[in-house]
């Protein structure tokens, strides 16, 4: 249910214009990297000015910030947060712990990698990334939403199955409900 | 037959102009208030470009039909006070629905979206929107018995329920009744503190506190008809304080400037308050707005 009227190219440059300059973003506090997140957006970084923005709720939200390390419990929550969102949505992997496990490469109950289990479309490294480094992944994520290379929901409904897999591998006890996304 | 096309396309026009003054006050807010901490800010046209994403996103949601009505409703609220508010003074271009009594309607409609959205919004089941209506109907508890007190003096004063009638008079004895009835005024902008739902009174949509309230199960088409609904309402709000109270407009720039004057009461205050809690809320509004809304009755029945 993906959008793919990808034939319309003028419509869908406009579209693609007004997707990158109004990014609303959901930043699920998970890891250290949630502290970074109100130095981005307040006086002295000011994303604002970018058009990101915060959203409430995974609803209204367009790109999901992962700040740090996921513990197997909160995939779970990430995932069903992941999946309430509405389509086009992107996310934004955050610090080293998203990308290999960062300095929990060996605990027992986080995960190592990130889009094992959700697309990603923009990694952001650091342990922490400073705000610069941030909103030069902003950058990054608009220019590919920009080209309309920034297809990670897409991926993510072509490939259900391997993630669903990846998931249900880690996830012990999955009572999901079926969504009607 | 050529009146009605008229009258129709005026009225397109009227809907067409309030989006983008209130689009554009909002995108000014923003700066305003980022200009206030201390931030660049985004640019005045940022609401624009959100409100086309928000259009252009799919919407998989459903929580069934009242679900879907319930923009529906803030839509047309703000689209009938619309219509009945005169925009300009001497209204050849933008026509409107004005009926002997359209004050007391405006009464009545200016509550009516916020009621069928919180019809709409009870039916999503988020316990959120549940808290955020109960709310937001006692924070209205509180604003609109100082704005009808501000409004009843005024019809005392002058002997009409025509808002018209009001516009007349101020254009024919040049006098604005904000000099006649300066009391009415301070009840009516303290109450429009509230109507317009900035802060230190956001108590309804607290985006940190309550997740949005009653918008939380709302994304994509269903917030853009939100955000066009709350942008022509806020116009509206704009212009009737204006009819009422500064003598209304004889051209579009004397109207953009006193509707901004207007506007910058609400934004400003808020830019340096934080949030009351409700019950703060309803305390404000039943303390010194109604004091003034008494006196402006008081002063409109016996001076």
């Amino acid at each position: 249910m993906y959008y793919d009227k990808t034939q319309d190219r003028l419509t869908e440059i406009i579209k693609n214009f007004a997707r990158k300059h109004s990014l609303w973003i959901l930043a699920y506090g998970t890891g250290c990297g949630a502290i970074e997140v109100p130095a981005t957006m307040t006086s002295r970084y000011d994303a604002e000015r970018l058009g990101v923005r915060g959203a409430a709720t995974p609803r209204q939200a367009d790109v999901l910030l992962i700040t740090g390390y996921l513990t197997v419990k909160t995939l779970k929550r990430v995932i069903r947060v992941y999946e309430q969102m509405q389509d086009p949505k992107y996310v934004i992997g955050f610090g080293s712990c998203a990308i290999n496990g960062g300095m929990y490469w060996d605990s027992y109950n986080t995960i190592k990698q990130l889009d094992l289990y959700l697309p990603v479309d923009v990694y952001i490294s650091g342990c922490m990334p400073r705000p610069e480094a941030v909103l030069q992944g902003f950058g990054k994520l608009q220019s590919l939403i920009k080209e309309g290379k920034a297809d990670g929901a897409r991926k993510y409904k072509d490939e259900l199955d391997y993630y669903r897999g990846n998931q249900q591998k880690i996830i012990k006890n999955w009572d999901f409900p079926d969504y009607n996304w | 037959m050529e009146t009605i096309l008229i009258n129709i396309l005026g009225a397109i026009a009227t809907f067409l102009l309030a989006f983008v003054v209130g689009m554009t006050y909002g995108g000014l807010r923003r700066k305003v208030i980022a200009r206030i901490q201390n931030r660049y800010g985004p640019p005045f046209y940022q609401n624009f470009i959100d409100a086309f994403k928000l259009y252009s996103k799919n919407t998989a949601i459903h929580h069934g039909a009242m679900h879907f009505l319930g923009p529906a409703f803030l839509m047309v609220s703000s689209v009938v006070a619309l219509m009945i508010v005169p925009v300009l003074t001497d209204n050849q271009w933008f026509p409107n629905l004005n009926f002997h009594g359209d004050l007391i309607f405006l009464i009545y409609i200016m509550t009516f979206g916020p009621l069928g959205m919180a019809l709409g919004a009870g039916q999503t089941g988020n316990p959120n929107s549940a808290i955020g209506i109960t709310r937001g109907l006692s924070q209205m508890v509180g604003f609109e018995i100082p704005w009808v007190m501000a409004l009843v003096a005024l019809m005392i004063e002058h002997h009409t329920t025509s808002l018209v009638d009001l516009l007349n008079y101020q254009t024919q004895t040049g006098t604005w009744l904000i000099f006649e009835n300066p009391l009415a005024f301070i009840a009516a902008i303290l109450a429009s503190l509230g109507m317009f739902r900035y802060s230190p009174f956001n108590i309804v949509g607290a985006p940190t506190e309550l997740a949005s309230g009653p918008v939380s199960e709302n994304g994509g088409k269903f917030l853009f008809v939100m955000m066009s609904s709350g942008s022509v309402f806020a116009f509206v709000k704009l212009t009737l304080l204006v009819d009422i109270f500064l003598g209304g407009a004889g051209n579009l720039i004397i109207l953009l400037v006193k509707t901004f004057i207007i506007y910058m009461i609400p934004v400003t205050y808020g830019a340096v308050n934080p949030r009351y809690r409700t019950e703060q809320a309803v305390q404000y509004f039943w303390g010194w707005p109604l004091i003034f809304g008494f006196a402006a009755i008081i002063y409109a029945m016996y001076f």
